[in-house]
């Protein structure tokens, strides 16, 4: 196991600082430089996962974004331990230490490899089919299911990590850093206009800048050579800001994308302290180039999923850049010329390479020749049918292709290996040009789908392998000329290039290979993470699934973490073939973002703890705090619940509080409510449309009580509204309703009444409001303006005063929401808090009681005054809650009166606005609740519901409030409320429980 | 997410903006002079057309103004965006 398996070669990889990590436990060794999986695979570990289904070993199979197997837990923290993370894509550091998921005890003896050996029972849909009888056992099924799914493990505890966002707005976004990225960014940058580029590898150059071989040159000198020297030259751009280990993960409309960059996960622990993790990039950029590249597409054959079996193209990369030979005894499975190049670069590196299954019946081109001339056995016109090694892989089989390639002919000869790379051609990444709203076109000749210029979205180009361009001097030529257009660019510093690259002159594709068994018989993935093979693919269409977006969920090819990088255009080949489609007919499932998964972290930003929602407090919150309240959350604001004294409870607190400010003084915190000032010479006139009463003839100095609907005749919010002046009004709103009020009021008038000469402000945090309420809240506010005439005569109900307190400016309202006496100051928020302590202060001999909003509910509720959102839900209209004293029948219209008498509004069996007393006055009910007459008859018809309860301390009972169908016919009518253990027997009453002359608001 | 060209502002993110759906619905002069027919019309019926639609749309978190918008709902190309009161483009 221990063997080394490195070769020297230090252009990337540095060679001389070791990083020490763990792998299941095990201390390895690997490079700066280095992915684990290369370490792994240096450390010869293929091994690294079980698959999803059928608990079988799976290895390093790619060497990127795309891989389905090799994902891993990183960190065993329960707050910092990261699940599914690629092992090909995780930068090593010191003291990583990363295990095998999806496997128990161990990856190497896993109990859930059962399941492999009852692979024929557990055909795709075999869950949907199994799990359905009887319906009722669903719950006792998913216990056990859920328990047997899923990948990695979630962290248990909150990410303690800093994430970040940032806008850019470029001129020109580049997304990939390959050869055609750099020309482009190039270009760009030397346009001198404002140029981002990412890439999400730490390097950049793609997969040219290790791609040293004679037969690829520009301008004379090795590809990847120029390429280095070109990368370089990109450093004396200022407009060009680079960003490597970036990830685009989404592109929206309108150039809109987001990239998410990891700035520590490559750092080892001890150096990511107090540092951003990830930022998430906002672009919106004016151009955009994609060089998103192409990844290789495997092969289908039975047991195509072996430890040990890589793509070809990753093995060259693995032996170029990391210096690792994935194997002693490698083999070749191919169907184009690149694993020709991979052959010669192990070759040259002095790995032994055994023999190359070439489907194709020859192929003569210059890089073929090159590997023949090296001493390379090539099998023509041949196939894999059969791989063995149940770890990892020890051999494979061979057979002769018939002519058509439906079948195999000849004997069969097995070759040893420990290691097999396939190579199945290209698959243009079309994923964000796809998400972006461009359409793809299918490309007969080699089977891809690329980009169709006709129906791309404007300011956005793709270029390189990705548009389906894959030979180096295609790549360059028409990247230099799609740019130069795209940027409306005329001489440039790449106007005379002379390429080399050999031609691939023979092709042939077959998306799942013919075997000398059934297909029953063998095990073909299709994709490897999902555990889906071409056999599901074909019993989905047996079964007569059609669309490919069907068969994708039913047999779940293309669903993993992976997103079926690597399975989805044979799953698609596959159905073009079984049903006789042309594969540009079928078309591709939809590309969604993100391209690779997303951190809930990089999403969320800043925005959690305190952070994630706004926190309006009063100005008296400090107060409120102070004095030991607790706070309710109404909207984004804190408002004090209850007061609790001497370790009461809420029920204690709120009944010692309802008591005070009848007996005699209250004191609440009302300045959530909503503050609209009103000014204009239409004031009165918009004011008679936007309420159900008469305004006009309101005396200045008086106020009023209004209603405002929906133009569907529903309540909407209501509050009570001062006349200032001639042309001047405050208008208060619910605490809740206030932003909506003011944006709904601004549109009646922009846009239905610009006649009108009204203008609104909002002055809801420049004033604070403080309500004192009780007998005795008369003798507390003359202490503190003496100055003031409070007698019935001059200060009379719903009337209010310009007064000053201690020369401060406030207006004081005599209005009440308790039905008590009452005053309410609105104050400048900055003097809020010492008027507050210099009421407090004045009441003390009164025993004046702070109050919170439970105890504001409960004093309403006794005089059966509503609260809009709690007894109203948008469903009732002002008569409906018996409120039909508010309509101003007179009024030519306001907003809402025209639905008032809609066929539906007239209805007498709405349901409408009630009281209810219960027979046992100790009961209190659950607001919510049911309301029934007949418990026995099925099905139990629901009359209604308990819309606000309380046990009142001044009656001494339980009272509420509810809806009920035709609810204003049946007062003294029983009525049950079904509840889990008992029934409650009720009376609808009125609303108004206490003080129904309302006596109390003069005394 | 597109971007809208405010008619007061300039061009702005739509995370400034938000819908006010279909545009150029007067509200009825004399309301309590319709059928109940009428009235739903004004009241409940909107088009949802899949294609180039008349909007309305107000700068929420910026100038707090409505304005008109004609947008294509099927790939939310902006054809054009005028003040409340001007006369629509011609389709």
């Amino acid at each position: 196991m221990s063997k080394n398996l490195r070769i020297n070669k230090n252009n990337f990889i540095d060679q001389t600082t070791r990083i020490s990590f763990k792998f299941n436990g095990k201390q390895l060794f690997g490079y700066k430089g280095d992915t684990l999986a290369s370490a792994l695979l240096a450390n010869n570990i293929h091994l690294v996962g079980r698959s999803f289904k059928y608990h079988r070993p799976r290895g390093i199979m790619t060497c990127g974004s795309e891989e389905p197997n090799a994902i891993v837990q990183i960190g065993n923290d329960s707050s910092l331990t990261d699940p599914n993370v690629r092992a090909t894509e995780i930068e090593l550091y010191e003291g990583l230490e990363a295990s095998s998921q999806n496997c128990w005890p161990s990856v190497n003896f896993d109990i859930g490899g059962i399941n492999n050996f009852l692979s024929p029972l557990l055909p795709a849909g075999f869950y949907y089919k199994t799990f359905m009888w009887p319906a009722s056992f669903w719950e006792k099924y998913e216990y056990f299911i859920r328990h047997s799914a899923g990948l990695g493990k979630a962290p248990t505890k909150s990410d303690p990590d800093i994430y970040d966002h940032q806008y850019s707005h470029c001129d020109v976004l580049i997304v990939g850093g390959g050869i055609s990225g750099i020309i482009s960014a190039k270009l760009s940058a030397e346009k001198g206009l404002d140029t981002f580029l990412i890439d999400d590898k730490n390097f950049l150059g793609g997969s040219t800048i290790y791609q040293e071989n004679e037969a690829y040159k520009i301008n004379d000198i090795y590809s990847n050579e120029w390429l280095a020297k070109e990368i370089k030259s990109l450093k004396n751009y200022p407009n060009l800001i680079i960003k490597n280990r970036t990830s685009l993960a989404a592109f929206h409309g309108y150039n809109y994308l987001l990239a998410r960059e990891n700035l520590t996960d490559h750092l080892s622990i001890s150096d990511r302290k107090n540092k951003i993790r990830q930022r998430l990039w906002k672009i919106r950029a004016k151009k955009v180039i994609i060089a998103s590249g192409s990844i290789e597409r495997p092969l289908i054959f039975s047991n195509n999923d072996r430890p040990g079996i890589i793509l070809s193209s990753s093995i060259k990369k693995y032996i170029d850049y990391y210096g690792v030979k994935t194997g002693e005894n490698i083999s070749l499975f191919t169907n184009n010329d690149s694993a020709y190049e991979t052959a010669i670069s192990l070759i040259k590196s002095g790995v032994k390479v055994n023999v190359i299954v070439d489907i194709r019946k020859n192929s003569e081109s210059l890089i073929v020749k090159e590997a023949l001339d090296l001493g390379l056995k090539v099998l023509w016109e041949s196939t894999v049918v059969e791989t063995q090694g149940y770890k990892k892989i020890k051999s494979f089989e061979v057979m002769r292709l018939s002519d058509d390639g439906n079948n195999v002919i000849g004997n069969k000869t097995k070759h040893n290996c420990d290691c097999l790379g396939i190579s199945g051609g290209w698959t243009p990444m079309v994923h964000l040009f796809t998400q972006s709203g461009g359409k793809l076109k299918f490309r007969n000749e080699d089977n891809v789908f690329i980009p169709d210029q006709n129906k791309t979205p404007t300011n956005q180009i793709s270029v390189g392998s990705c548009n389906g361009e894959f030979k180096l001097d295609e790549i360059v030529t028409r990247t230099i000329e799609n740019t130069k257009s795209f940027l409306d660019l005329s001489k440039t510093c790449y106007d005379e290039m002379k390429i080399n690259c050999p031609d691939e002159i023979s092709k042939r594709n077959i998306w799942l290979l013919p075997s000398d068994k059934p297909i029953g018989k063998t095990k073909p993935f299709l994709d490897f993470q999902n555990d889906s093979t071409a056999k599901d693919v074909k019993l989905a269409l047996r079964e007569g699934f059609k669309s490919i977006e069907h068969v994708k969920r039913y047999t779940t090819t293309g669903m993993g973490t992976d997103q079926g990088k690597l399975s989805n255009m044979h799953a698609l080949g596959i159905i073009a073939d079984t049903t006789g489609t042309n594969m540009g007919e079928l078309g591709t499932t939809t590309f969604r973002p993100p391209y690779t998964p997303l951190t809930f972290g990089a999403i969320v930003g800043r925005n959690v703890g305190e952070f994630f929602d706004h926190t309006r407090k009063t100005a008296i919150h400090n107060w409120h705090v102070k004095n030991n309240a607790e706070f309710e959350n109404v909207g984004q604001w804190k408002r004090p619940w209850y007061f609790p004294k001497n370790g009461e409870n809420m029920h204690q607190a709120v009944q010692r509080e309802s008591k005070a400010a009848r007996d005699s003084a209250g004191i609440l915190d009302a300045s959530t409510l909503g503050k609209i000032d009103i000014q204009g010479t239409d004031a009165s006139e918009f004011l008679n449309r936007v309420y159900t009463n008469a305004w006009s003839k309101l005396e200045i100095g008086k106020c009023r009580y209004g209603l405002m609907l929906n133009e569907d005749g529903m309540v909407y919010d209501d509050g009570v509204t001062t006349r200032l002046g001639e042309n001047h009004y405050i208008m208060t709103t619910t605490t809740g309703g206030a932003a909506n009020v003011l944006s709904k009021l601004e549109d009646y008038l922009q846009t239905e009444w610009p006649e009108l000469d009204v203008y609104l402000t909002t002055v809801t945090d420049q004033y604070s409001t403080i309500s004192i309420c009780g007998p005795n809240s008369k003798n507390i506010i003359s202490k503190i303006v003496p100055s003031l005439d409070l007698s019935d005569s001059n200060f009379p109900h719903m009337s209010f005063k310009n007064t000053k307190i201690s020369d401060v400016n406030c207006r004081i309202m005599r209005i009440s929401f308790t039905g008590e006496h009452s005053y309410e100051i609105n104050i400048q928020s900055n003097y809020a808090e010492d008027l507050w302590i210099k009421c407090m202060e004045a009441g003390k001999e009164f025993n004046l009681t702070p109050y919170g909003t439970e105890t504001m509910h409960l004093l309403r509720a006794e005089k059966g005054f509503i609260i809009t959102g709690q007894d109203t839900d948008g469903t009732l209209t002002p008569s409906d809650l018996q409120m039909d004293w508010i309509i101003g029948k007179k009024k030519f219209d306001f907003i809402g009166k025209r639905s008032l008498y809609r066929s539906d509004t007239i209805r007498e069996d709405r349901k409408q606005l009630v009281g209810l007393l219960t027979d046992d006055p100790k009961e209190v009910l659950e607001e919510g609740a049911q309301l029934v007459e007949n418990i026995n008859t099925k099905p139990v018809e629901m009359l209604g519901h308990v819309t606000s309860s309380y046990f009142s301390p001044n009656l001494n009972k339980s009272i509420a409030l509810a809806v009920v169908k035709s609810g204003k016919k049946l007062k003294g009518k029983k009525l049950i409320v079904p509840m889990e253990n008992k029934n409650i027997n009720v009376t609808i009453t009125d609303t108004v429980f206490y003080d129904k002359e309302n006596k109390r608001l003069n005394a | 997410m597109f971007l809208i060209n405010c008619p007061y502002c300039g061009e702005r993110d739509q995370t400034e903006f938000s819908c006010g759906g279909e545009a150029h619905i007067e509200r009825p002069k004399q309301p309590t002079e319709l059928s109940d027919d009428q009235w739903a019309e004004y009241l409940f019926m909107r088009k949802n057309i899949k294609g180039v639609q008349f909007e309305r749309w107000n700068h929420a978190h910026g100038c707090r103004k409505w304005f008109n918008m004609v947008r294509d709902t099927s790939n939310d190309k902006i054809h054009a965006v005028y003040k409340m009161g001007e006369t629509p483009p011609v389709k």
